[in-house]
């Protein structure tokens, strides 16, 4: 349901937020914006961790003596090779950090905490504490005067805990006390954690379809250049060997992931403990805090009649709550689609794909394979024949948008017959064809931006949906030069506009029809 | 093709937009690059040491072992009947430090476990002016009455940024100063 009515702190920072994507929209393009891939990033800079940190093991001697010696001799390798290693090592930690933050930051802004994706909340949480302690642990390996620092700060942050009986900081008192065996800790928490991450991860996406663990190419190709660039230009050097009799005398502290050191020399142990604790606690509570907002949307109806059991809304659901069953009906090797109403988040997206929504039928009353309560296709189809109807336009343009994109309400006018779904996915193709075949002299579908669908994959099913490489196709005797697809995401409700106005233009041209593809219009 | 890979339609960026790749690329790499090392982080403030006060230690028990009476030998099987009853519960640990006459620290660690019958533990750092100081420490773990205290005073020259441990150690003759 849309909500126009922004008054909230999280509301103003969402219009932020939109604002910014609206800037790396226009550098990179929506479909390869990083404001719109964070999660993926966050895994594109674990898998970049993973290969450099495999490399980088292989040359670590894991005794007191031998580490900084090891990791140190890597600046004078052939090529700058680990030079770049360990740039890449520690830039992608820092990329990883980062990005984890603002994906966080991200779906709080959009309310993603609640209802069906509170699974992915609560499951991503923890990988909070998971990364961080992995990313501080690897700052103990080098064993030089930072490696020193932050495993004495982190011993002494943790001895603050009352449960805790014997101090751990006593590993660190002397020279005498630390010993090869440390670094068994050192690994443990910087090798095995990452395994344990691995598991987390896996749980937090496994409610997710086509769960994006890489970021678009174009991106990641982006990303990897700047790493690279990066890991060169700003050597990472490591510094003194650590010598415990001594305070380091200045650091140079990587503040991205180290900073909890500073703020607990600047307050005490107990106030990070008691932020720490805070910060977790609110994040656990919030998708189960009171709302104002709407109720949860109700989810898929399947109607086994007219279920054939195609598995196109199997395919398209983005968040796995469509399983195939044996059908009622008995037939051997027939299958009928079956929704999980815990998972489904209401998106319609599954309505669209269905082969059985199309207007076409005969039926005085529409009923498809799979169908949303709230917004059935029969009543799609009332409304638009009602309004192609009742209208003394000639030539109507008929406009279907999406609840969370643009809001096509804003450009109703004379010849204009909005009709907003509730995502653009809910979008049987054959309803364009209807629509034109019932007196509309062109359709204009507007997904959200790429890359920017609430659903996840609304605006791609979509356009290749429409652009024929995905089932349900539109038809090939439909006439493409009167159709647009428009990618516009809440705020472009401008874009549709100048697309009406091209579409018409397109029209009133038609006496030469030279136009043979759909028109695509980018936010 | 697999379906999730079937391409998008794509948008064609002009020349700003490749510049401001470049740019939002840039920005981004120098956020990374500038607070991964800088502003440089000093854990003490120049001309200031460190010393560390440790212990892990089980106490004395709090009172006096005592032959059993008659009347609990009795209670027990013949095999099983002690010479002496001694308390299992601990002393707390009790420290103080003065540094140059002045008390910096009196702290008091109880004994670990569920009996009170574990280790103290005991993990302090102060941080004190470089330079000649005069350390007294005193540690007792014994609540008994007649119990004597450790006791250590030394005079020692604290470099800037030098750590200086204090720790207990019954083998070496009770507190150490290194």
């Amino acid at each position: 349901m849309r909500n126009d009515g922004l008054s909230s702190p999280r509301d103003l920072g969402l219009n932020a937020w939109r604002a910014a994507e609206r800037v790396g929209d226009a550098a990179f393009g929506s479909a390869c914006n990083p404001l719109r891939h964070l999660g993926a990033i966050g895994f594109f800079a674990f898998w970049l961790l993973g290969a450099s940190g495999v490399i980088l093991y292989i040359v670590l001697d894991t005794s007191v003596d031998g580490a900084w010696r090891s990791i140190h001799g890597l600046a004078d390798t052939p090529l700058g090779s680990g030079v770049l290693l360990r740039g890449l090592h520690r830039y992608a930690a820092d990329l990883m950090v980062i990005a984890m933050g603002l994906h966080l930051l991200r779906e709080w802004l959009h309310r993603h905490e609640r209802g069906v994706r509170r699974f992915a909340w609560l499951t991503g949480v923890p990988l909070i504490g998971f990364a961080f302690a992995i990313a501080v642990g690897g700052f103990w390996i080098n064993w030089d005067r930072l490696g020193q620092y932050s495993a004495i700060a982190t011993a002494e942050w943790i001895d603050a805990l009352p449960f805790v009986s014997s101090a751990m900081a006593r590993n660190f008192l002397s020279v005498n006390a630390v010993s090869d065996r440390l670094f068994s800790l050192f690994v443990f928490v910087h090798l095995g954690l990452p395994l344990l991450l691995v598991f987390g991860l896996w749980f937090h996406i496994q409610r997710l379809t086509r769960a994006a663990v890489w970021p678009p190419r174009a991106l990641a190709i982006g990303l990897g250049v700047m790493l690279t660039a990066l890991a060169l230009a700003v050597p990472i050097t490591s510094h003194e060997p650590a010598a415990l009799e001594r305070v380091p005398e200045s650091l140079r502290l990587d503040w991205i992931v180290l900073f909890v050191h500073p703020l607990t020399d600047a307050t005490s142990p107990a106030v990070v403990w008691a932020l720490v604790g805070a910060g977790a606690a609110l994040l656990f509570a919030l998708p189960f805090l009171p709302s104002r907002r709407e109720a949860p949307a109700p989810a898929a109806v399947v109607d086994a009649a007219n279920c054939n059991g195609c598995q196109r809304c199997f395919a398209d659901c983005p968040y796995a709550a469509i399983t195939m069953a044996p059908h009622p009906n008995q037939r051997i090797g027939r299958t009928l689609a079956v929704v999980d109403a815990d998972l489904c988040i209401g998106c319609g997206i599954c309505a669209g794909a269905c082969p059985s929504s199309t207007p076409f039928r005969s039926a005085a009353r529409l009923v498809t394979g799979i169908d949303m309560p709230q917004l059935p296709i029969d009543v799609l189809r009332q409304r638009l024949r009602a309004a192609l109807e009742a209208t003394r336009v000639p030539q109507p343009i008929v406009v279907f948008g999406c609840d969370h994109g643009a809001n096509v309400s804003r450009v109703k006018a004379d010849g204009i017959l909005a009709f907003s779904l509730l995502c653009a996915g809910q979008l049987p193709p054959s309803f364009v064809e209807y629509a034109l075949r019932d007196g509309a002299a062109g359709v204009v579908v507007a997904a959200c931006r790429q890359g920017g669908c609430e659903f996840r994959f609304g605006e791609r099913w979509t356009a290749q949906r429409l652009l024929g490489t995905r089932e349900p196709c539109l038809r090939a005797s439909v006439q493409r030069d009167r159709v647009a697809l428009v990618f516009a995401g809440a705020g472009d409700d401008a874009v549709i506009a100048r697309a009406i106005d091209s579409l018409n233009q397109r029209i009133a041209s038609d006496a030469a029809p030279a136009h043979d593809a759909i028109a695509l219009h980018h936010a | 093709m697999p379906e999730a890979t079937l391409p998008r339609p794509s948008v064609k960026l002009g020349p700003a937009a490749w510049a401001g790749q470049v740019a939002l690329y840039g920005l981004f790499a120098a956020v990374i690059g500038v607070f991964s090392q800088w502003p440089p982080y000093r854990p003490l403030e120049p001309g200031q040491a460190l010393i560390k006060l440790s212990f892990t230690r089980v106490g004395k028990p709090v009172g006096d072992c005592r032959k059993p009476s008659e009347a609990e030998l009795a209670k027990l099987p013949p095999t099983m009947r002690p010479t002496e009853i001694c308390p299992r519960e601990r002393s707390p640990i009790t420290v103080q430090v003065d540094i140059d006459g002045r008390r910096m620290l009196e702290r008091t660690a109880p004994p670990t476990g569920l009996k009170k019958d574990g280790a103290a533990a005991l993990y302090e750092r102060l941080v004190v002016p470089a330079g000649e100081r005069r350390i007294a420490v005193r540690l007792s773990d014994d609540v008994r009455a007649r119990a004597t205290p450790y006791e250590r005073d030394v005079l020692v020259r604290l470099d800037a940024g030098q750590v200086l441990v204090i720790d207990f150690d019954a083998d070496k003759g009770g507190i150490t100063i290194q």
